[in-house]
């Protein structure tokens, strides 16, 4: 469904992705763990188009889309629920939701509808809050806003980045539901995680970033096995303490 | 004060604070969506003026109006196309100059079409003689189109943003452009929408008040201050708090008549303005925290 190959990205001289090759399978869960700076958010920008690769490839479903605007990939079925939520705070939440259903506008109010009601089902939530503004939900509803409204446009494939930063473990615990339930009705999931633990225990497979580079890659599974992973990235040489949190 | 002169000041204070209002509304709309201050705001209203003048040898008053807010519209939309679209993720500073140096060459183009003579359109209804009765003061017809244009005018907006598609998408291009572009909106074209919506209610201000105040080539800059002023009163980007402080700024002018000279009519706005940058910069409606967010 995604192949990304030697990609490369950066701002201005400063180079942060240095020849990134993974894929995504349709269906599967896919996450990126890394420490700060590798170059995760840099990824997912690139693939969403919001910055150009300097070089190399990104195949969405068959189709180079490493030259597109980034406001034309969300039709193709590919889409970011960036970093830090970025919900539109000044606009009620059905606002919000709306616009994300925005690439549906040509198929007719009752699609938009649909699109709106299948949110609400999936987030209760934002059913009850659907007339305020969004700047006023709470952390994980803003998170729930900004999943809903990625969903809106019946995407293919759905890439999150560090959904969980910030939110209390319960509602950590929620948002991880949410993406299991997302694959289950068919949706790709492309995640990118500080919290490497509680990506690795949903994911089917995941990719190691360090400094702008995929350093290894396996099965999920194998990945929290992984001395090294341990190590690095789930804090195990200090034993129990840290479990839960990040 | 008499009654009479109170209810003069007051309609000759609404009168010129519906325009201001209408100014900074286009600045605040422009500023939404490229957070941008476009000081050639005030060329828009002249150009409206200037153009509706010219066209009405040829076409009754409701057309050329029409069309000079047409054309108007476009000449927003091309200044937008040409001078500010390409740019790659311009600083403020930059797009700021930018418009002041627009300014200047639309000023100095109009003198060179219409030089420095001073010309205005008709009465829409009557003369500069006819007047009505309003609670025993004595007021130009003109003066009740030029409110009940601009009460229009933002109630059509105030309804245009809240309830349609396109609205919707530029409020969503304001709140967060990043995230605007994630949902497949082409910020850009709104970015050029903005510029034409702007052109076209300065103009539409320009044709109605064009027969009270008549028009020259260089009504802009002064129409461009007093606007900012009242956007920055209101709070920046906050456009309907812009009617609250357009009225207050043309109200308090029109009363300072009657305590002060004249001549220091216009000083009552840059005094205002140098007060709330200095007292309360994010306005009088504005919230703080989202004034501390804001860029310029």
């Amino acid at each position: 469904m995604l192949k990304i190959l030697n990609l490369q990205a950066g701002y201005g001289n400063l180079k942060v992705l240095k020849n990134v090759s993974m894929h995504v399978a349709r269906g599967e869960i896919v996450t990126i763990i890394g420490a700060n700076g590798a170059g995760k958010t840099t990824l997912l920008s690139t693939i969403a188009g919001l910055l150009k690769a300097t070089a190399g490839e990104i195949r969405f479903e068959d189709r180079n889309i490493a030259a597109l605007a980034a406001q034309k990939i969300p039709a193709l079925g590919c889409v970011l629920v960036p970093e830090g939520r970025q919900i539109f705070a000044d606009l009620s939440v059905e606002e919000n939701l709306i616009l994300g259903g925005h690439v549906l506008r040509r198929n007719g109010r009752r699609e938009l509808a649909r699109q709106l009601d299948h949110q609400y089902a999936l987030f209760p939530i934002l059913n009850e809050r659907r007339h305020q503004f969004a700047g006023t939900l709470s952390g994980g509803e803003q998170q729930m806003l900004a999943m809903g409204r990625a969903l809106m446009s019946k995407p293919s494939l759905i890439m999150m980045d560090e959904p969980s930063t910030g939110l209390a473990p319960l509602i950590v615990q929620d948002i991880f539901n949410v993406i299991v339930r997302m694959r289950d009705e068919g949706k790709t999931v492309l995640l990118v995680e500080q919290n490497a633990k509680a990506a690795l225990q949903v994911a089917d497979r995941g990719y190691v970033l360090e400094t702008g580079k995929v350093v290894l890659q396996g099965r999920a599974r194998e990945l929290l096995e992984d001395v090294e992973v341990k190590r690095a990235y789930l804090g195990k040489d200090y034993g129990d303490f840290y479990d839960g949190r990040e | 004060m008499t009654v009479e002169l109170f209810i003069q000041y007051l309609f000759a204070g609404i009168t010129y604070g519906a325009i201001y209002a209408i100014v900074g509304i286009g600045f605040n709309i422009i500023y939404n969506t490229t957070g941008i201050i476009n000081f050639a705001q005030g060329e828009f209203v002249m150009l409206g003026g200037m153009i509706a003048i010219s066209l009405m040898p040829f076409l009754p008053l409701s057309l050329a109006i029409a069309l000079a807010v047409v054309i108007t519209m476009i000449c927003g939309a091309l200044v937008e196309m040409v001078f500010i679209r390409w740019l790659d993720s311009p600083g403020v500073l930059r797009m700021i100059i930018i418009t002041i140096g627009l300014s200047i060459l639309i000023r100095e183009v109009a003198l060179h079409i219409w030089g420095e003579s001073i010309r205005s359109l008709p009465y829409f209804v009557g003369d500069e003689i006819t007047t009505v009765a309003v609670l025993g003061a004595r007021i130009s017809p003109q003066v009740l189109w030029v409110i009940g244009v601009c009460g229009l005018m933002v109630l059509v907006l105030s309804i245009f943003f809240k309830a349609t598609s396109i609205g919707r998408q530029m409020r969503a291009c304001a709140a967060n452009r990043k995230a605007a572009i994630l949902c497949g909106i082409n910020t850009r074209n709104m970015v050029t929408l903005s510029f034409m919506l702007s052109a076209g209610i300065g103009a539409l201000a320009g044709c109605v008040m064009s027969p009270i105040t008549s028009t020259e080539y260089d009504i802009g800059t002064g129409l461009a201050i007093k606007g900012f002023t009242v956007a920055i009163l209101g709070g920046l980007g906050n456009s309907m708090a812009a009617v609250g402080a357009g009225l207050l700024l043309g109200i308090l002018e029109a009363f300072s008549i009657s305590v002060m000279p004249l001549a220091f009519k216009d000083a009552i706005a840059i005094t205002i303005l140098l007060m709330i940058l200095f007292v309360r910069p994010h306005g009088l409606f504005g919230s703080s925290t989202a004034a501390g967010l804001k860029e310029f």
